[in-house]
């Protein structure tokens, strides 16, 4: 516990180093939304990640405080209770809430991405019913698009939705849902056209190498009925609701990778600065002193990249979808190595649980996977890059 | 009591960065350091903000004397709670002479100014340690003063003050217009929230003052000799034990522990 407050008072010195400063760019607003999420994090975030994580505890109550301060739908409109904020914004909210957990902040990312998307594609009756709780967290939610037979390749999902009457009747299992079995409202992509036996399961648990602080299950329908009323969009829009959730989605994991990476950076140029061999503080070693420069480098490249990546997603330029996909493949890509390489700089410690180090490594090494992987990325890059128009 | 509450509070170098002493021993290193406000003026401001959601006063009013920076700070106060911003310029050679006296001197125009009917302020910063600008301020006011108040409570025209001293803790009663500096038990600073922010960039204004010859910031200077950093830490000898033992505690190269001033 006591190296858990020694990690969260050195987020304080955090902005000390000009060269890899997070603010630089930003305007007076952003700034302070920044220093609010930093506070957050180091306050309440940081002193209890190791817990979290150890004892799998999923966070509601720290939740709910960050969505009183506006963390519960940041994109999401002021009219139904979101914050109304932009993609850079939300960027940078992300980034410096992941330096106290990532787990958590991963989670909230997704929870905002559900709630952006009810806001965004639902109708009156849908928005209202929804997202003023979800905004509160009030109700936490999950995104269900994963199956056991669909990850990469999504659009072959096979859960089906048949209608009878007012009702869809929902067959088929999701997995590796976060959240799942501790949520209250569930966006789940699935088949018009399909058929089943009864109601909404949910698998065990998942003991997972990181991303503790968040519950994962497979998600289970057997005829469970869901009224024609909670369809968002039309029947067939399905794929594309989905799809166009990522896009944010992909800048709040990078973003997440980048909050991860840059505590990584500041941990191991500490570390450095304190420990000795041969007579003399690793600082001193150029090697070292050439590896801390090279993870800087890639860490104010990816920052930079997601920062443009989430400016092209706000004016919806039409690169926007391959530039989201870039800034996740490089971004998650870089700063798992970051991560890595800092765990590396701090020797046998850095393989010891109670250093933050090795939890960050843990935890962003799924973001190389999840809302995507790395490789679909490349899918989606090569694709713009190859097609005619 | 409905009036306005003038908060004043200071842009000062992050509590939980490392000091470093200037080469030169004229100071410490403030370029390209985290600053932010000071932590006794974050808990003046919450308090004041309380007193307007309680209705007990109709505004706060957030004041820092310093260079362009300062609006920084003035920007968090808004962003708190604070109704309204005002920015007092001064920089340069003003900035580096700029103590308690000048402040108070600032201060007391202010109250005046604007006709304020309480002043909140921080016990003391945690760069200069000084614990004087209350004081001073209530005295160029001829105000009651209530210093190191962990709790406040107004009762009609006159403020129940808790105050934490040495002793204990001491009860007493002040009439308005009055200075309050506030301790740390006071209260616990909100975060700002998103709209929070938001509403208050879009609609406050940070007013600009000048301050005029008559504040005399020349007056009052404490010239300043040098800053060094406190000593290495010796390794102490054990002399304990019937037999007088040399043992020279060999603590290698020892850890300089720089105290930070708050009592945490």
């Amino acid at each position: 516990k006591s190296l858990c407050y020694t990690y969260s008072a050195l987020l304080f010195t955090y902005l000390s180093q000009p060269t890899v400063i997070a603010s630089h760019g930003l305007t007076d607003e952003q700034k302070e939304f920044q220093k609010v999420a930093f506070d957050f994090a180091a306050n309440e975030m940081a002193p209890h990640m190791a817990e979290w994580d150890q004892k799998e505890i999923f966070p509601v109550e720290t939740m709910r405080k960050a969505a009183q301060l506006g963390f519960g739908g940041i994109y999401v409109q002021p009219d139904v209770g979101g914050s109304g904020l932009s993609r850079l914004d939300t960027s940078i909210i992300f980034e410096a809430l992941s330096t106290g957990c990532v787990s958590t902040t991963a989670y909230i990312s997704i929870h905002n991405m559900c709630a952006w998307m009810i806001d965004s594609y639902g109708n009156k009756e849908q928005r209202e019913k929804f997202c003023p709780d979800l905004c509160s967290m009030e109700k936490f939610a999950s995104y269900c698009l994963t199956e056991p037979g669909s990850g990469s390749d999504a659009a072959s999902l096979l859960t089906s939705a048949q209608r009878k009457g007012d009702h869809y009747i929902l067959n088929g299992s999701k997995a590796f849902i976060s959240g799942g079995g501790d949520t209250d409202v569930y966006v789940v992509m699935c088949r018009t056209g399909g058929k089943g036996p009864k109601g909404i399961s949910f698998g065990k648990k998942e003991k997972k190498v990181g991303w503790n602080s968040q519950p994962t299950r497979a998600v289970i329908f057997e005829d469970c009925a869901v009224p024609v009323a909670n369809r968002l969009g039309e029947e067939g829009q399905g794929f594309n609701i989905a799809m166009k959730g990522l896009n944010g989605g992909r800048i709040n994991i990078a973003s997440c990778s980048l909050g991860a990476a840059h505590a990584s950076v500041q941990l191991a140029r500490d570390h450095l600065l304190v420990r000795k061999q041969f007579g003399e503080t690793l600082s001193n070693n150029q090697f070292l002193q050439f590896k801390l420069a090279e993870m800087a480098t890639k860490l104010v490249a990816s920052r930079l990249l997601i920062r443009e990546a989430a400016q092209a997603l706000q004016e919806d330029r039409p690169d926007a979808v391959a530039i989201c996909s870039m800034a996740k493949l490089f971004a998650t890509d870089e700063c798992f190595n970051i991560c890595n390489q800092a765990l590396q700089m701090h020797g046998g410690y850095g393989y010891l649980k109670d250093y933050a180090v090795q939890q960050f490594v843990r935890d962003i090494r799924v973001h190389q996977i999840l809302e995507g992987t790395n490789e679909v990325m490349r899918m989606i890059i090569s694709r713009n890059l190859l097609s005619e128009s | 009591m409905s009036g306005r509450v003038l908060v004043g509070v200071k842009r000062v170098i992050d509590y939980a960065v490392k000091i470093r002493v200037k080469p030169d021993n004229t100071g410490v290193v403030t370029d390209g350091v985290k600053h932010s406000m000071n932590p006794f003026c974050e808990i003046a401001v919450e308090e004041a903000v309380k007193l307007k959601e309680k209705k007990l006063i109709k505004e706060v009013v957030a004041v820092s004397c310093g260079p362009q920076q300062s609006q920084e700070t003035i920007r968090t106060a808004l962003a708190m709670g604070a109704d309204r911003g005002i920015h007092v310029d001064v920089s340069g050679k003003d900035y580096e002479n700029l103590g308690p006296l000048q402040v108070s001197k600032i201060l007391a125009a202010l109250a005046k100014q604007e006709d304020a009917q309480l002043i909140l302020l921080g016990k003391q910063a945690i760069d200069d340690d000084c614990n004087q600008t209350g004081q001073m301020t209530a005295a160029l006011l001829d105000w009651p003063q209530g210093t190191f108040a962990s709790e406040v409570s107004l009762e009609g025209d006159k403020i129940n003050l808790v105050r934490e001293i040495d002793g204990g803790l001491e009860h007493i009663k002040i009439n308005t217009p009055a200075v309050i500096t506030a301790d740390l038990r006071l209260n616990t600073p909100r975060y700002a929230t998103l709209p929070n922010i938001m509403d208050s960039l879009m609609n406050n204004e940070t007013e600009l003052h000048k301050p005029n010859h008559r504040t005399s910031l020349c007056v009052g200077l404490i010239p300043l000799f040098e800053t060094v950093a406190p000593e290495d830490m010796q390794g102490g000898t054990d002399r304990s034990g019937a037999m007088l033992r040399h043992t020279v505690l060999q603590s290698g190269k020892p850890k300089r522990i720089i105290l930070s001033c708050l009592c945490i």
